[in-house]
């Protein structure tokens, strides 16, 4: 009993520790920003990149939770960003001036994610049903649909209430005081501009939370375990159905939240294949990939330096994209050959050397 | 009363009887055996009872109740609970986590208690903690807790499945061959473990098993299957020295 009183705290440490880094990295990088920015030593350029950034490094967290905990690979994460950012810029356009901008943005936050969240569960019941390629499929024409369906939406409101129409403009039959919300491929236009830079690091630090906080929970313990052995985690009587669902609908609430964040920032939302569609989610993809799939901090990392280098890297003009592929490259290698995980192993051991198990996994 | 109860227990993958007619009683406390040569269906006998898959026909019932048809995931918590002939733990998860993800059903608290990490998070995690390392310590695991499954020698890899089981809380445990792969001293120490198991946690367990010496140093009664069928059933020893089951084995 002893023995084992002492070993918990320990243990305990190690996991808060970990998270407790993070967090530190996200709030210090805040802090740096802030203070170049106060200094004036960011240029205009890179200062309209801040809010995006946040946008990448909350779709990189989220998809990290359905790719590296959950283990199930998902092309379709741009498309319940997508979800998000028009659900939450509707009920901005609807409600704009009706109500406090501090408690409307909040609840347009609230009600991204939860419409994202409803198309979590909605997609998941029947994808999370496939494995590996196929689940990556379904996905991917997931997110388009979504993009497709958002462009041809006519959505209108009058005297007499709110009129829908997929058709266009015009038949939506609205009276003479009516006015467009949604006008199919031209989107929403006029979202009132809520999203700064420390509105998007306050919502980082929650995703974070939430994500993290959930890893190490009992919930999250089942999800693990669900991708580390279906079989074994049905045979001990973890509900598979459940937590999956649960994995992939919080990791589509916090993509919603971050197409809230987006739609906020710009005075035009519209779906177009660059920032809705699969060239997106591919490029989330990328950022867990890189960053390591499973580890948070990885995914936050990789966003920042993978968003900010083209820009800075804006100087070799048309090698620009040439040296971001070598980056690519690089970080690839580093994270997962062989070669270089025997090396960092190597280092590890020299230099951090307190326990490492050397017994390999035999089969 | 019998603990298990299994009746004309038959299932077919496609024209083939992989399990035909097969019965067995398990009373309480028992240590039973279920033997027979490569490809004779027992662990089909084991994928059966734990709803992997759902049999034809027949009946099974744990301690009265008709579990036949249910979910596995409903099978564990009506009180069966099994190791895995190729051994499948949590690999990416630390030893702990492999016996605290086992004690999911035992112990509870919501998601949004976790996520907001309520009191109730810490006392529960505390308590699952607790119970997870003296479960360890039975199976001389403890030292180990914070390991990575994956990097367990392939002894301790067993012994965690079969702690990872335990955690449930069943009344039945189902271990398929679990001396696979171990030299003649750790099959010796896994028939202490097998035995201690059954006596401190008043366990009732069913073991598939190809090593005669474990078989016969601690099962009280055999049943031996053949080509889908059960060909004997008895007394470990009335049945070990039998001529059928020794030509079942060992050809004519």
């Amino acid at each position: 009993m002893n023995k084992m009183s002492k070993k918990f705290p320990g243990k305990m440490n190690k996991i808060s520790k970990n998270n407790f880094i993070t967090y530190l990295l996200v709030l210090v990088l805040y802090i740096v920003i802030q203070v170049l920015l106060a200094t004036g030593n960011v240029s205009s350029l890179m200062e309209g990149l801040l809010v995006p950034l946040c946008i990448y490094v909350m779709l990189a967290v989220s998809l990290n939770l359905t790719v590296g905990i959950l283990g199930e690979l998902s092309l379709g994460h741009a498309g319940f960003m997508c979800v998000g950012a028009f659900s939450g810029a509707f009920f901005s356009k609807c409600i704009n001036g009706a109500m406090p901008d501090a408690l409307r943005f909040i609840i347009a936050l609230l009600i991204g994610a939860l419409m994202a969240g409803i198309f979590g569960i909605l997609i998941g019941i029947p994808v999370l049903r496939l494995k590996g390629d196929y689940l990556a499929i379904v996905t991917l024409a997931f997110g388009e649909i979504i993009k497709n369906l958002v462009n041809v939406m006519y959505i209108g409101r009058d005297g007499n209430g709110f009129h829908f129409s997929m058709k266009d403009f015009l038949s939506l039959n609205m009276e003479a005081d009516g006015e467009v919300i949604v006008n199919g491929a031209q989107g929403i236009t006029g979202t009132p501009h809520d999203a700064n830079f420390t509105i998007g690091v306050v919502l980082i630090f929650l995703s974070l939370v939430i994500v993290l906080n959930l890893i190490h929970s009992r919930a999250g313990r089942a999800i693990m375990s669900i991708r580390d052995n279906r079989i074994a985690a049905e045979s001990i009587g973890i509900n598979i159905t459940k937590y999956k669902l649960m994995a992939f609908s919080i990791s589509a609430a916090i993509a919603g939240v971050a197409g809230v964040l987006y739609a906020h920032n710009l005075s035009t939302l519209t779906a177009l294949p660059k920032n809705f569609g699969y060239n997106m989610s591919i490029m989330i993809l990328v950022f867990v990939v890189l960053g390591g799939i499973g580890n948070i901090r990885g995914s936050i990392i990789s966003a920042i330096v993978l968003t900010l280098l083209p820009e800075l890297l804006r100087g070799l003009s048309d090698y620009r994209m040439l040296i971001y592929a070598i980056v690519l490259i690089v970080m690839m290698l580093f994270n997962w050959s062989p070669k270089a995980n025997e090396w960092k192993e190597q280092v590890k051991e020299k230099y951090f050397s307190r326990r490492v198990s050397k017994g390999k996994g035999v089969k | 009363m019998s603990l298990l109860e299994v009746k004309n227990l038959t299932i077919s993958f496609g024209g083939l009887r992989a399990v035909d007619d097969f019965n067995i009683e398990i009373k309480e406390g028992q240590l039973y055996g279920l033997i027979g040569p490569n490809g004779a269906g027992k662990t089909t006998v084991f994928n059966l009872l734990t709803g992997v898959y759902k049999p034809n026909e027949g009946i099974i019932r744990l301690d009265g109740r008709d579990i036949t048809g249910l979910k596995t995931m409903d099978i564990n918590k009506a009180g069966i609970a099994r190791t895995f002939q190729n051994i499948r733990l949590f690999k990416a998860l630390s030893v702990l986590d492999n016996v605290k993800a086992g004690l999911h059903n035992t112990y509870h608290y919501s998601t949004i208690e976790g996520i907001l990490r309520l009191p109730s998070y810490f006392k529960v995690e505390k308590e699952m903690n607790e119970r997870a390392m003296d479960l360890l310590k039975v199976f001389d695991l403890d030292g180990e807790a914070d390991y990575l499954a994956a990097n367990l020698p392939y002894g301790k890899q067993r012994k965690l499945e079969i702690a990872r089981a335990l955690a449930t809380n069943p009344k039945l445990l189902l271990l398929d061959e679990p001396a696979a792969g171990m030299n003649p001293n750790e099959t010796g120490e896994l028939m202490d473990t097998i035995r201690f198991v059954r006596d401190e946690f008043k366990m009732t367990i069913l073991l598939i098993e190809h090593d005669m010496k474990l078989v016969s140093g601690i099962c009280e009664e055999l049943t031996v299957l053949n080509f889908g069928r059960v060909l004997m059933q008895g007394k470990t020893s009335t049945v070990l020295n039998d001529p059928q089951v020794i030509t079942a084995y060992l050809g004519e």
